[in-house]
């Protein structure tokens, strides 16, 4: 299986990430129940579902964080649990609530994460340059982390997830907590890097998912409920909007949810 | 003329440069073939070190361990009363030292990324859990090897007082470095239990008690009113402060550095494992 999977260098690699039959229970708690998607290239996958759907959980297990009780991903065709290393290089991920180290500069933080990353001298500032310009991070370069506002923060984090350019992204909640124009620029930024990469990003905003995804996941329970175009998905309901999908899909009718999904 | 004259000058002093360059280089990338798996160590450990230096973490350690150190030299070891040129008043109180101070230093090591979030990101990164841990644990070491570099005055002032043996003194460092490192790899590994730093302090205070105590003499004293002498023998063998006290007083037997050694290995591969398996939400 791996001398299959060798050859394939990572800008050929047409599946960038395949979460397979992934399963994850705390103990009597299934939050991800068989949960099974592949992205691709070009591709932006809305990950929506209702809070403690399992988005989050399906993301940690995608990235090798948790691992899973039952199934696999694999990122650009690298186990995360068996290769973890491979995967991890050809991985961006952008973890809930967005992380960083609160006691360094906005700078020196991205220096660092691009040093973990295995960049160095011209490469690293070169990349440090590219992840600035592309989050907006000039104005803030020098200030600690914790002083940051919200939005900013969001975009270090995000900047720390870009930095290795790679081929692969999975972003949980990317827009969560920033004010509308902040949402905006965010999004222009998804849809600019989707022509190159596989991207996930989990939301449980709807106008999201028709703004930025080609595709949408709709996941309740752990469990997927639809996988299809924004538009087929919001033709399945009544009323032909998405936002009635989801509610039949994860919400008090989902009895209703073979008819829909 | 003038404008001539200079650049042949510096292209003479330059000719030899290239040549040393491509040595530089070539040693450099042997280097960094071998040294590929450190250099996600080194990352993390300069993002650790630069976490002490941010806060006033380091400063605050660094001035309560040399006032501490000062306190208990002078008073509590009469170094000035003794009447003689050595270090053991010094020394002899650094197993207690740092069952407190080590502790402190090594608690935010893993629980605060824990709490923070910050574990999600660093164990995405491409590196192993076990090079994070050695990356950590270095910082933590090289934070209290600045502390022990700071007291290398009184090295001084006993040389100006008398004649100390310098073998003795540099033997005593050196014990007191690796004892250090001791109580830092317990307090990392008590630190990645969970996302509590006083959970951590507490823990790796009572398991830094439990390898200190049962070398000192007043507790061997009552230990064996109480146990065996087959019993009490085995504990004082574990005894970081037993095995602390040879080196302070310049026996350097290589099985007491063999004992550091591997009580710093074992703790972090605790500390690994702990990491690796413990990343519940």
């Amino acid at each position: 299986m791996t001398e299959k999977l060798l050859p394939m260098t990572l800008p050929a690699c047409p599946v960038s990430i395949e979460l397979d039959h992934l399963t994850r229970r705390f103990g009597a708690l299934v939050a991800v129940d068989d949960v099974t998607f592949t992205v691709t290239r070009g591709e932006v996958v809305g990950l929506i579902g209702p809070n403690g759907a399992g988005k989050t959980t399906a993301m940690r297990m995608a990235s090798g964080f948790l691992p899973p009780t039952a199934g696999r991903a694999r990122i650009c065709g690298a186990d995360v649990q068996d290769r973890p290393l491979a995967a991890r290089r050809a991985l961006g991920y952008l973890p809930e609530g967005a992380p960083a180290y609160g006691d360094m500069a906005a700078g020196a933080y991205l220096r660092f994460i691009a040093g973990a990353q295995g960049l160095r001298g011209r490469t690293a500032r070169a990349a440090l340059d590219r992840v600035a310009s592309l989050a907006g991070l000039a104005p803030v370069w020098r200030q600690r982390i914790d002083t940051l506002s919200k939005g900013y923060r969001r975009r270090v984090a995000l900047a720390a997830a870009l930095i290795h350019d790679p081929p692969a992204l999975i972003l949980d909640e990317p827009t969560d907590g920033l004010d509308p124009n902040q949402r905006h620029e965010m999004r222009n930024l998804i849809k600019t890097m989707a022509p190159d990469k596989a991207i996930v990003i989990s939301t449980h905003m709807l106008e999201e998912v028709a703004a930025v995804c080609t595709r949408a996941v709709v996941i309740a329970d752990g469990r997927i409920m639809a996988d299809g175009k924004p538009e087929e998905l919001a033709r399945l309901s009544r009323i032909n909007s998405l936002e009635d999908c989801f509610r039949t899909l994860t919400g008090a009718g989902k009895a209703a949810a073979a008819g829909c999904g | 003329m003038p404008d001539g004259r200079r650049p042949r000058t510096r292209y003479s002093r330059r000719l030899p440069a290239p040549r040393r360059h491509r040595l530089v280089r070539a040693v450099a990338r042997a280097a960094a073939r071998a040294g590929g798996t450190w250099r996600p160590v080194a990352a993390v450990f300069r993002r650790e070190l630069r976490g002490y230096f941010a806060t006033p973490l380091a400063l605050v350690f660094l001035v309560i361990f040399l006032i501490l150190n000062g306190i208990l030299t002078f008073q509590a070891g009469a170094f000035f009363e003794r009447g003689r040129a050595d270090l053991i008043p010094f020394f002899r109180f650094h197993p207690w030292l740092y069952l407190l101070l080590g502790p402190a230093l090594a608690m935010r090591l893993w629980a605060e990324e824990r709490r923070s979030g910050t574990l999600e990101v660093l164990l995405t990164l491409p590196l192993t859990p076990a090079q994070a841990v050695v990356g950590k644990f270095l910082a933590a070491w090289g934070v209290l090897a600045l502390a022990l570099v700071l007291t290398l005055p009184m090295w001084a002032v006993v040389t100006y007082l008398g004649r100390p043996d310098h073998g003795v003194i540099a033997a005593g460092y050196l014990g007191s470095l690796l004892l250090a490192g001791a109580y830092l790899a317990v307090g990392a590994a008590a630190s990645a239990i969970g996302r509590s730093q006083v959970v951590a302090f507490i823990l790796a205070v009572a398991a830094c008690f439990a390898f200190t105590a049962p070398g000192s003499s007043p507790v061997l004293g009552f230990l064996g009113d109480w146990l065996p002498a087959g019993l009490v023998e085995p504990l004082a063998w574990f005894s970081f402060e037993a095995r602390f006290g040879a080196l302070m007083r310049g026996v350097l037997d290589a099985r007491d550095l063999v004992f550091f050694a591997t009580t710093i290995a074992l703790f972090l591969v605790f500390n690994t494992a702990l990491v690796a398996s413990g990343r519940r939400t």
